[in-house]
């Protein structure tokens, strides 16, 4: 398998595809964050999330297509600018979203799970009437393109190490918002006793609707970011949702850490064996793998441990 | 337009004492308006089978996804049939009968284009069918067609393997497209060995398969072949793999979202295609999808296509202008588009020379149709139902379009079945 090659460039392509490993494993933490903190919290299963997303990539679209017209000189920059923006809109929306439908649904999960699909086509259907059924292209701030040269062969695509970031970044934040805050002290709360949670004072219908809204501005923040890497079209969510859904689940409902660690494992399995095999082989040994650890922990990775 | 000549014309009329009264007023109105128009034979001799075909107007179906996922090719598609309708009605219709059409969508859902289908057959008792756009729509749709004996035409490149009596293929079939991009790639660029990589279903591993027979036989190596699922969007690690084996061509078929992200990620990890190393060749980024890509990310690939929007010839100048004029300024006419607009007029082009509708009169007289007017220049009806074209090699530039840098002498033969390539 690794005749005729040198050793070094051997190195470089190790290099390299762990840096694709990483790469993959940042998507997949934007991605299932936002669904998994809405899934974890409220049992809702959103199934709206890519849609969400792609909400995010437009609103990077539009920004993008503003700096153009009205900031040239700025336009380096408008990348902040639109991060910020996408995840305003898109947890505003989300919020409108939790008080107009979800929250009449909390008692019926599958009902929710109806609903939110039913939002995604209208979401989706929205877009093609808004911004045409065609993809559009968001052009990238020169500094964004090209890549690191590392040594000769190795070659870091900075668009890649963005999204790393963003992806850590969001990590953090939200590690501390849930747990060295007072509002993630409430969270944490009513996921695991509702009722004595309201006993004792927390507004858990406020927790609800700030906990949805912010996980689709996470989505909003995981669209903006990919418009680097992917396409923005009316349904390029669905190309996102089966993998989130897989990462969430594989990880452990309830559990933000189960997330992550699933997202890596997950990404540096597929990374690795796309690398030996096909893509299309690559992903269903991937797929074989994770139904085969689930059948053994149906709670997946890293279950939450509470008293029903 | 409107080269094609009344073959029908001055078949009789009409029985009966107002006969010659009617031919007067015909004639006249001849000399006042258009000239088809009087020549248009009586409707129970064109129509025999049952069409919605009336003294005036004959009805016909489009059918392609408006909504889902393949609405972003499909729209297209649509555009250029109604633009052709528009054309031949402005020009005098078809036997003297304007076109009327009812639209359908298939909703990018292969059961709902066999619905369809079915209702345009036995409903609305369409003259034709101008619709399908993957290969698993015109799938769905193929057995259905057949059973009612309705005729579809069918404007994407295909993979070919597929020649039904009830569908007239107006896009390139695979050879057409392939041998000639690979035999470019190889006396232009001197290019010695190929990796191929696609979406995963059909069309790219049919592609595949005919691309590495043909490089195979020119004694060249294929040093990778890949396929990733539809709606990939990760390819950190097949530009690491091409990067190692250093081919001279990268041979792609990649479609929908996942182009996008394949060439967005080809770029940032520092390939750049103005350079032709590798230099890549694809079979499936019209104008339509660079619109999506980006031209900044794919600047520089070569295309293997029978037609792009660049194409300079007065034919394909009137076609971009009336386009533009109608659907707006910004509009962008990929390979498949134009082909869609072929249908109508190859359609009308049929009917006037069997003087009929009928379904079975239309297809003895297919072979060796003509259409003068195309906007990719000449082409002609094969007797397996597919074009005769010339195939185009473009270069993408920054603003999205292609600049044509080779065109074949010949026009290619379609060979849906190649011998010794399955």
């Amino acid at each position: 398998m690794f005749d005729g090659y040198t050793s070094s460039e051997l190195m470089s392509i190790f290099a390299m595809q762990g840096f694709a490993g990483l790469s993959l494993f940042s998507v997949f933490v934007l991605m299932a964050l936002g669904l998994a903190i809405i899934f974890g919290q409220m049992g809702v299963i959103n199934m709206a999330h890519g849609e969400f997303m792609i909400l995010g990539a437009y609103t990077t679209y539009l920004t993008s297509g503003f700096f153009q017209s009205y900031l040239p000189g700025l336009f380096g920059g408008y990348f902040f600018v639109a991060i910020v923006l996408a995840f305003l809109i898109c947890a505003a929306l989300g919020a409108l979203i939790e008080w107009l439908m979800i929250r009449h649904l909390y008692h019926r999960p599958l009902d929710t799970l109806l609903a939110t699909w039913g939002l995604s086509l209208i979401m989706q259907q929205a877009y093609r009437s808004i911004f045409g059924a065609r993809e559009v292209g968001v052009e990238l701030p020169e500094w964004m393109m090209g890549a690191f040269q590392v040594t000769d062969m190795v070659e870091l695509p900075i668009n890649g190490l963005f999204v790393m970031i963003i992806a850590l970044s969001i990590a953090v934040g939200v590690y501390l918002l849930m747990y060295r805050s007072g509002y993630g002290k409430n969270v944490r709360a009513v996921v695991q006793n509702r009722p004595m949670a309201e006993a004792v004072g927390i507004n858990s219908a406020g927790i609800d609707r700030a906990t949805f809204a912010l996980g689709c501005g996470i989505a909003g923040i995981a669209g903006a970011a990919f418009t680097m890497i992917g396409s923005t079209g009316p349904s390029s969510g669905q190309a996102y949702i089966v993998d989130t859904f897989l990462v969430v689940v594989f990880g452990g409902a309830q559990s933000l850490i189960g997330t992550i660690v699933s997202a890596f494992g997950i990404s540096q399995a597929q990374s690795t064996m796309e690398f030996f095999l096909s893509g299309s082989m690559a992903k269903v040994l991937t797929l074989l793998v994770v139904v085969g650890i689930l059948m053994l922990r149906p709670e997946g990775l890293m279950a939450l441990k509470v008293r029903r | 337009m409107g080269t094609i000549e009344m073959t029908a014309g001055g078949r009789s009329i009409g029985k009966g004492p107002g006969f010659r009264k009617s031919l007067m007023t015909l004639a006249a109105s001849v000399m006042l308006a258009t000239s088809v128009q009087a020549a248009a034979p009586a409707t129970a001799e064109v129509n025999t089978t049952g069409l919605a075909v009336t003294d005036d107007s004959v009805t016909v179906g489009i059918l392609h996804s408006i909504t889902g996922t393949m609405a972003i090719s499909e729209i297209g598609s649509v555009q250029a049939e109604k633009l052709a309708i528009e054309q031949i009605n402005a020009s005098g219709g078809v036997l003297g009968r304007e076109i009327k059409y009812v639209q359908e969508d298939g909703a990018s859902d292969w059961p709902t284009f066999a619905e369809k289908s079915r209702k345009l057959l036995r409903q609305d008792n369409v003259a034709a069918i101008f619709g399908a756009w993957t290969s698993a729509s015109r799938k769905a749709i193929l057995p259905v067609i057949e059973q009612y004996n309705g005729m579809l035409y069918y404007p994407t490149f295909y993979e070919g393997l597929e020649q039904s009596p009830n569908v007239v293929y107006t896009g390139q079939e695979a050879t057409q497209q392939i041998l000639a991009g690979i035999d470019w790639a190889v006396k232009e660029k001197g290019a010695k060995s190929f990796y191929l990589l696609g979406s995963d279903y059909i069309w790219p591993r049919t592609s595949n398969k005919i691309a590495r027979k043909h490089i195979d036989k020119l004694g060249l190596k294929v040093v990778g072949e890949e396929y990733y699922p539809l709606g990939h969007t990760q390819f950190n690690s097949v530009i690491n793999k091409i990067k190692l084996k250093k081919p001279d061509v990268i041979f792609a078929s990649v479609v929908g979202g996942s182009n996008v992200a394949f060439y967005k990620q080809m770029k940032a990890a520092g390939v750049d295609f103005t350079d032709e190393k590798p230099l890549l060749l694809t079979i499936s980024v019209t104008e339509d999808e660079i619109r999506g890509i980006g031209g900044e990310n794919v600047e520089g690939i070569y295309a293997s296509m029978k037609y792009f929007q660049s194409l300079d010839n007065p034919n394909n100048r009137e076609f971009v202008t009336a386009f533009k004029e109608t659907y707006g300024d910004d509009m962008v006419i990929g390979d498949v588009t134009q082909a869609a607009y072929l249908g109508p007029w190859l359609w009308k082009a049929a009917v006037e020379k069997a003087g009929s509708f009928d379904i079975d009169k239309i297809r003895e007289v297919f072979a060796g149709i003509e259409f003068k007017k195309a906007p990719e220049g000449y082409v002609r009806i094969h007797e397996n139902h597919h074009l005769w074209s010339k195939t185009r090699i473009g270069k993408a530039q920054i603003d999205g379009q292609y600049e044509v840098v080779f065109e074949t002498e010949e026009l290619m033969e379609p060979d849906p079945f190649p011998e010794g390539y399955q």
